[in-house]
């Protein structure tokens, strides 16, 4: 799995989820400041990463990922 | 009204007569029905007097891997998991200084865990369509208190505490969270009463009989229909004026 490719798909879950527009998904966009994410939205979005993954992410991780690139960065070690 | 065309509900419990009351209300609003039971002859005969659109789902509740992927086998029997009616539950009766924590924790597990994981497992579902109904059945003993029964109001005044957070947790996904409260209700187990402790039991009903198990399946059906969108973290006490709360 390429970095473009993990981004890609990544960018596609978050944008179908919230219902944003694509180039507002960028680096450094918080979910719950720029996207409009509710906490409920943030933890759908981890277990929709999980699935679309097959990755783990516990909860202590589930928190550091506010942004994101954070999002993408996670799931490219955990790959 | 309270059309449910298209919805699917699991319904624990559905071999006892509360259980089999729900299934029958849901089903007969439009509902496809997963019957849940640990006796699977009971089920079978109720799904063969239902006909279309109902199936038997068999678990231990008790087992927790099997009761978190019951919702994920309704899925696969019925297409979606819309309604979860969390009615299974179990008494072991007795007296506080003679209680076992065997008798305590299974009280527990049966009626309280159980319906946290099954619920906890049918959400995500729920979350994605933007419309679910989580009913909960626990009982008048749950806000009274019952001597004898410790454990069981313990276990279903924690289903009410838990059935309002979670209410708050999902209200704005379209997901609705309530209780049903029944009072005496006259099933297998109340025919089991004496004379002596039935005339006991009806002097406190100003209403003057037992309810009728079909009595909380309306109740279940209106909890569970579209019109009862803006009812959520409730509980609807049906017994006879039994507890007027």
């Amino acid at each position: 799995m390429s970095e473009n490719d993990i981004e890609t798909r990544v960018r596609k879950i978050v944008v179908e989820h919230l219902g944003v527009e694509e180039d507002k998904v960028t680096e450094n966009a918080s979910f719950i400041d720029d996207l409009g994410a509710d906490s409920l939205d943030t933890v759908e979005l981890v277990m929709a990463f999980e699935e679309e993954f097959g990755i783990e992410i516990p909860d202590d991780a589930a928190e550091t990922i506010q942004t994101f690139g954070d999002a993408v960065k996670y799931i490219k070690d955990a790959v | 009204m309270f059309d449910l065309s298209g919805k699917a509900a699991l319904v624990t419990g559905a071999s006892g007569g509360i259980g089999g009351a729900v299934a029958r209300a849901l089903h007969g609003a439009g509902a496809t029905v997963g019957l849940h039971g640990t006796r699977e002859a009971p089920l079978h005969d109720l799904a063969r007097e239902l006909g279309e659109r109902a199936h038997v789902l068999p678990c231990d509740l008790g087992d927790a891997d099997a009761t978190a992927a019951l919702p994920g086998r309704a899925v696969e029997a019925m297409g979606s998991l819309d309604i979860l009616v969390n009615n299974a539950g179990i008494t072991r009766d007795g007296l506080m200084m003679r209680m076992t924590d065997e008798d305590w924790q299974a009280v527990l597990d049966l009626n309280l865990t159980a319906a946290m994981r099954l619920s906890r497992a049918a959400l995500r579902g729920m979350m994605k369509a933007r419309w679910g109904r989580i009913v909960n059945v626990t009982s008048i003993v749950g806000a009274t208190g019952n001597a004898g029964q410790a454990n069981y109001a313990a276990a279903k005044a924690g289903l009410t505490g838990y059935s309002k957070s979670l209410a708050q947790e999902v209200a704005s996904r379209g997901i609705t969270v309530n209780c049903i409260a029944p009072g005496f209700i006259a099933t297998a187990m109340t025919d089991k009463l004496n004379e002596a402790q039935r005339g006991a039991i009806m002097a406190q009903i100003p209403m003057g009989r037992m309810g009728a198990p079909d009595e909380i399946g309306a109740a279940a059906l209106y909890l569970a229909s579209p019109e009862a969108g803006y009812v959520t973290g409730a509980t609807l006490h049906v017994n006879g004026g039994m507890a007027m709360l």
